[in-house]
């Protein structure tokens, strides 16, 4: 197991880039540490998958190193890096055994017989394939065969990370939820490093210690999955994760306040203070969380932001309001109990859950 | 359920029963019919029965031609399958290179039999051809149309460049169709060059390689222009193949009987080993994955 060190990796898939658009994946400086669990998260083309071809080195960067316990492993083939990497699709050999599969990353690298039947025996218990060791591969369902693909991942405790690509993609739906909780127990256990891709924020939130965001080839941020909940660092991230996403809408700032479409809402003097010093557009940020919508007698008189309410809708658990003033459109999280009367109320914004962005980056 | 009855619909299968009929039925029948009778003309023909089979069955200058066959034939596969295989692992993957090599390896499958035939026929002669003359100028003394085993060469040599090709082609389009997956994998997995042809690659071309190995049975078991236009089965019988004794014994000779007799199980045996290898090619893999 080891720490992975990414120090001013770039990489283009041009031979002489020019311009920021020329890059799948802009200079990066990262640690990430021994045996975490991280997550790469992002919409498709953003870069993620780049990335982790970069650090199993399937991919030569145009720019920077990679390093391996501060090793710089940069021009190293795969094999010589020592990682393991599950693909989105399952990668098996047809005309072996389950069994040999699981075995094949051993033996390959001369690891004795002994040894290579434990392990595998551990993993394939580990997998539910106890029962399948002796069948050909060839025979098995896409969910299996990708099963496969994760132990043989998993079957080399040598190695000094195990990647995998968007794993559980031709998985179905229930067996996803039991193989990530497998995965989950099995990085507890035996503590790898683990780099997850995937473009799921669920799968990323569950599976990860450090979530990585990536938008447009940019790491914009990389945080725990509390972090990116409650601070944002880009509004992409606010956008991206939780469900719904933030609220954004533009605003300006004026008379101790920010004003969107002639309404004010309170600002911290903390937040007042550090957005002064910014140039740029400014937006204002708020998770459907943080905010409360007051209807009917409530709403008389309260000190807010007057809305006219376009629909709720009940989740269950909680109620989405879907609300608009001037041109911007808000969704509120209520709880389950909260009644909404008439077609229009009061927002109010929890002053410190209220984030502004100059030029989508998080003031603060 | 109610089947619907409608027996019109034997109407619409007609025109396949004629065509088949027309194209195979007939003539196959005519050859038995042949193969069972002495005819003189029309009129004055006697039964046999099984008179000509036995005489072409124990005819020992068809046995020497069936050992040549079968010796040519498995020549062929045993140079032409692996080779192809090899050459087809060594076609670039991408760029002008991939074009490029398709064109020069689809010229050979383009040129007519008698054509290749007569090709060779030049090409080795050791007077004018360059071939051959260029093998008598090192000082091996080559000559197809006096040493039988510089006959068979030239025919086996003229055989693998005209069809290596298709197995190369088909191999080919059985490698593309590897995901870039696999290869990563395997490079991470650590296996060797050997192990991703043999786990990776083989496996995927099992199936165009059955065809392939189907295909070139067939053709090089039933093989007659080349041959002919080369040396014409010389010098002696030393490339008389089954197909080249068949045409001297229905044509060279008028033996109508023994020639249909004889017709009739040559198609038995290519029948016979197609189906053989087939059933159990495909047996194999379905025991596999059970």
């Amino acid at each position: 197991m080891a720490r992975i060190d990414l120090k001013g990796l770039a990489h283009s898939y041009f031979p002489d880039p020019k311009t920021d658009e020329d890059y799948a994946l802009r200079r990066m400086e990262h640690v990430w540490e021994d045996g975490g669990a991280y997550a790469l998260l992002g919409p498709s083309g953003c870069g993620k998958t780049t990335l982790l071809n970069i650090i199993s080195g399937l991919l030569t960067p145009s720019h920077g190193q990679v390093l391996f316990d501060g090793k710089d492993v940069t021009n190293l083939a795969p094999e010589e890096r020592n990682i393991a990497q599950v693909f989105q699709f399952p990668v098996i050999y047809d005309t072996m055994t389950v069994y040999e599969n699981l075995a094949f990353p051993l033996r390959n690298r001369g690891v004795d017989a002994k040894r290579v039947d434990a392990r595998v025996r551990e993993i394939a218990g580990m997998l539910d394939l106890t029962g399948k060791l002796k069948q050909k591969a060839r025979g098995l369902g896409a969910d299996e065969k990708q099963t496969i693909s994760l132990g043989r991942g998993l079957v080399r405790d040598d190695v000094s990370a195990i990647l995998f690509d968007e794993p559980l993609t031709v998985i179905d739906p229930h067996l996803k939820w039991v193989l990530r909780r497998k995965l989950k127990e099995i990085h507890n256990k035996l503590r790898p490093t683990m780099v997850y891709v995937t473009h799921d924020q669920v799968e990323a939130l569950t599976f990860a210690d450090k979530v990585v965001v990536m938008y447009g080839g940019k790491v914009v941020q990389l945080g725990t999955p509390q972090e990116l909940f409650e601070n944002p660092a880009h509004t992409f991230v606010g956008y991206f994760i939780g469900s719904p996403g933030m609220n954004i809408m533009d605003c300006k700032i004026d008379d101790g306040a920010a004003w969107v479409d002639g309404q004010r809402i309170g600002l911290s003097d903390r937040l007042l203070e550090a957005v002064s010093k910014q140039t740029g557009k400014i937006e204002l940020g708020i998770r459907p969380e943080f905010l409360t919508l007051e209807t009917g007698d409530a709403a008389k008189g309260s000190d807010g932001v007057d809305v006219n309410i376009i629909k709720v809708e009940d989740l269950g658990q909680y109620k989405i309001a879907t609300t608009r003033f001037g041109a911007s459109e808000i969704k509120v999280k209520l709880g389950e109990d909260e009644q909404v009367v008439g077609q229009s109320g009061v927002l109010r914004f929890a002053p410190e859950w209220t984030k502004l962005y100059a030029d989508s980056q998080l003031v603060a | 359920m109610n089947k619907i009855t409608n027996n019109k619909a034997w109407f619409l299968v007609l025109p396949v029963f004629f065509i088949v009929a027309i194209s195979a039925i007939i003539p196959l029948m005519t050859v038995v019919n042949y193969s069972v009778q002495d005819i003189f003309d029309p009129q004055t023909r006697f039964f046999v029965g099984t008179e000509w089979f036995e005489q072409v069955l124990g005819d020992s200058r068809l046995h020497d031609a069936l050992i040549r066959q079968i010796i040519y034939t498995l020549s062929v596969l045993f140079i032409e399958i692996p080779l192809g295989i090899a050459v087809a692992l060594t076609l670039p993957r991408k760029g002008w290179g991939v074009s490029a090599s398709m064109v020069l390896l689809a010229l050979p499958l383009l040129i007519p039999w008698n054509v290749v035939g007569t090709i060779w026929q030049i090409f080795g002669r050791a007077d004018i051809g360059l071939g051959g003359y260029v093998i008598n100028m090192m000082g091996i003394d080559y000559n197809y149309s006096q040493n039988p085993m510089d006959a068979w060469v030239t025919v086996l040599v003229m055989d693998v460049w005209h069809w290596t090709s298709l197995i190369v082609l088909l191999c080919y389009a059985g490698l593309r169709s590897i995901p870039d997956a696999y290869y990563q994998a395997a490079k991470i997995d650590g296996a060797s060059r050997w192990a991703v042809f043999r786990f990776i690659q083989l496996p995927k071309m099992q199936s165009v390689l059955v065809i392939g190995v189907l295909l070139r049975f067939m053709d090089s078991f039933m093989i007659y222009t080349e041959p002919f236009v080369l040396t014409g089965g010389g010098p002696g019988n030393a490339t008389t193949f089954l197909s080249q004794f068949l045409t001297r014994m229905a044509v060279g000779q008028f033996d109508l009987g023994p020639a249909a007799a004889f017709s009739l199980v040559y198609f038995l045996i290519i029948l016979l080993v197609c189906w053989v290898f087939y059933t159990v090619v495909m047996n194999a893999g379905k025991r596999e994955e059970q």
